[in-house]
């Protein structure tokens, strides 16, 4: 692999929820940090004593075989697990110091730090401008018709659909194409300014020149925003993500930097999963 | 060794024999259906057109000072078993209105009676003698009894006489009371389906109050008129025949209507939308507000108006609350006496006079008019308002 390989060491016994290595390109500082986090549905545990730290302005990928609990640990960061009934949480789950599961905490104004892109582009049946000024608008941060055109522009810009729906910004969301759709969620998602956005398989149900598109995308974003996204193409996970996490049956089994586990996974399973033995 | 083609259709010949038989019996059922239909409507329309015709007369009306105590008195004698009766209310009336009449002698068309008016349109007309059906006869050849279109069904209110009987008291009153129905059935209803379906825990109560307003749709409507009777009338004091007892009465059988349309609406909307409003951070009540029930709109719309024609064609609830009364005049307040049209249509059924069978069957055609069109705003306002996602 890279030249720099054999500056990266493999650490036995790392730090609680740190990963194995460091990336020394990325940014470490903390965005969310995770201990302990169990979860039930009823009484079936899918989430077993998880701990992980999320940097900011990096792109961690969660990889491992249907079930294991990855997309479920993505819900608890912005806490949509809350619209399932029988769900039950144990842990903690830290952002900028404050537990996001504390019941002072309002999951309104944590969706508002912490977005989310789904796996099916589910833009809102109203226009491409209504769909990026709908949240802008609801959490009071434009007020003058000039200011919301300008942000709805900046969101487009950022994700890449500027130049290809300038002249239909009236026309409905749902018009456009699987892909075009997508980055319409993507600039939804952005134009509140989130810190975090999740993404929960984002080019699953997409062709391979979408997917491309979104995974450029992904890459220039994780400037501004720390990325979370699940992921079962560990091609894409080993092209996009800067750090990955590999769950299994409720569990983490090891979280490296992307390189270094795609090259060297410390772990049989980890190794067994990503050279495609099972999953 | 498998069979060959030819022993296959052997086999099958029976299965084919037997769906076609199927078929055939489906498309009898169908044909039964739609000729019961048209016989129903065919019959309604030969019956009911005619009510749309009234015999007038051309006479020359006398505004005496007598004819001021006694209308009839201000026609000749010898027409008087040809002019309506209501001359005798109503020329005292004119000439109260207009002082200036008096002493004055003008023709003009007045109603003929309902005696005329039948034996013209060909039916039996008993109290007519031989001497009167020379003169009426007589009279239309000479262009003095003339049949025309019935304004009066439509502008006039409940009469003993059949030919000034008209519906506008009726329809009147059904307006008003589908409005006392739907401004407390509709809210109501399109609340608790929301309440129920977007933020109501699935727990014992909840299951207990969804199959309660289930069975409530499937109660008898005249249990309906009993609760109207014990509760708004008796305890509450509401004035009976009254549109807004009539309405409420309604509204209780309306609502679990409504609850039902609404939450199916509801649930229809896809749960990817609510996954990207919560998403971008709206409340519960935002998901709801701006991105569910607009989705949701035109299932409730329709819900709602198909509730609305059913109540309005409702007969036994308002018999219970006192709404099948005889109204001459025009209702003019909700705490009024009022009727409704299908509780006309069952009065005038019950009158005994042969003038009132087109009167009863018009009054249906008035009716069925009304259901049709309210059912087609129905289907037009979902293909207006229906969105795609």
């Amino acid at each position: 692999m890279s030249a720099k390989m054999p500056e990266m060491t493999y650490q036995s016994n790392p730090e609680i929820g740190q990963p194995y290595t460091r990336n020394e390109m990325a940014c470490h500082d903390l965005s969310i940090r995770v201990r302990d986090l169990n979860l039930w549905y009823g009484k079936s545990q899918a989430l077993k004593g998880l701990n992980i730290d999320l940097f900011q302005k990096n792109v961690t990928a969660l990889i491992g075989p249907s079930g294991c609990g990855k997309s479920t640990f993505l819900r608890c960061l912005n806490r949509m697990n809350d619209l399932i009934p029988s769900v039950r949480i144990e842990g903690l789950v830290e952002m900028d110091g404050r537990d996001v599961n504390a019941s002072k905490m309002d999951e309104v104004a944590l969706r508002r730090r912490v977005g989310m892109v789904f796996q099916k582009p589910n833009p809102f049946p109203k226009s491409i401008y209504e769909n990026i000024a709908y949240a802008p608008r609801m959490h009071d941060l434009v007020s003058r018709k000039a200011d919301q055109d300008e942000l709805v522009e900046k969101a487009l810009r950022d994700a890449g659909l500027w130049n290809e729906v300038k002249d239909k910004l009236q026309e409905p969301g749902t018009s456009l194409s699987g892909g075009q759709q997508q980055r319409l969620c993507i600039a939804r998602a952005i134009a509140v300014q989130p810190d975090v956005i999740l993404m929960d398989e984002p080019t699953s149900a997409l062709d391979p020149i979408s997917t491309a598109t979104i995974e450029d995308l992904m890459d220039k974003l994780k400037e501004k925003f720390t990325i979370v996204t699940v992921t079962h193409n560990m091609q894409q996970a080993a092209r996009v993500a800067d750090y990955t996490a590999f769950f299994h049956l409720g569990e983490i089994i090891e979280y490296n930097d992307t390189k270094v586990m795609f090259s060297t996974p410390a772990q049989k399973k980890t190794e067994d999963y990503i050279s495609g033995r099972y999953g | 060794m498998s069979d060959s083609f030819d022993q296959i259709s052997q086999q099958l010949k029976r299965r084919h024999r037997k769906s076609a038989r199927l078929k055939y019996f489906s498309m009898g059922a169908l044909g039964l259906a739609a000729m019961f239909l048209l016989i129903f409507f065919a019959d309604m329309l030969n019956k009911g057109l005619p009510a749309f015709k009234q015999a007038m007369v051309n006479v020359e009306v006398n505004y005496s000072e007598e004819a001021s105590r006694s209308g009839r008195a201000a026609i000749d004698r010898d027409l008087s078993s040809i002019v309506s009766r209501s001359v005798v209310r109503v020329i005292p009336l004119e000439m109260r209105n207009d002082p200036s009449l008096l002493g004055t002698t003008q023709t003009r068309w007045v109603l003929a009676s309902a005696e005329v008016d039948q034996y013209l349109k060909g039916n039996r007309a008993r109290r007519l003698d031989a001497d009167d059906m020379a003169r009426i006869d007589s009279l239309v050849a000479s262009g003095q009894i003339e049949m025309r279109f019935n304004s009066g069904f439509f502008s006039r209110g409940d009469s003993k006489m059949a030919e000034l009987a008209g519906i506008m008291s009726a329809v009147v009153g059904t307006v008003m009371t589908m409005i006392v129905t739907l401004a407390i059935a509709f809210p109501i209803g399109v609340m608790t389906a929301i309440y129920l379906e977007e933020f109501a825990p699935d727990n014992r109560l909840t299951q207990l109050i969804e199959i309660n307003i289930n069975n409530l749709a499937a109660i008898p409507s005249i249990l309906f008129g009993l609760l109207g009777l014990a509760i708004f009338i008796n305890f509450f004091g509401v004035p009976r025949s009254s549109p807004l007892v009539g309405g409420m009465t309604l509204a209780l059988m309306t609502l679990p209507v409504i609850i039902i349309s609404t939450r199916t609406a509801l649930r229809s909307v896809p749960e990817s939308i609510r996954h990207a409003a919560f998403g971008v951070g709206c409340s519960r009540w935002q998901v709801v507000k701006d991105h569910v029930l607009p989705l949701a709109m035109p299932g409730i719309m329709t819900g709602s108006i198909i509730g609305l024609a059913q109540a309005m064609g409702e007969t036994a609830p308002l018999i219970i609350v006192g709404m099948v009364a005889f109204i001459p005049d025009v209702t003019a307040s909700f705490t009024e006496a009022a009727t409704v049209m299908p509780a006309q249509v069952f009065t005038w059924s019950g009158e005994p006079d042969r003038a009132f069978v087109e009167k009863t069957a018009g009054g249906i055609l008035v009716l069925l008019a009304v259901l049709i069109s309210l059912n087609a705003s129905a289907v037009l306002l979902r293909k207006k308002f229906e969105r795609r996602w």
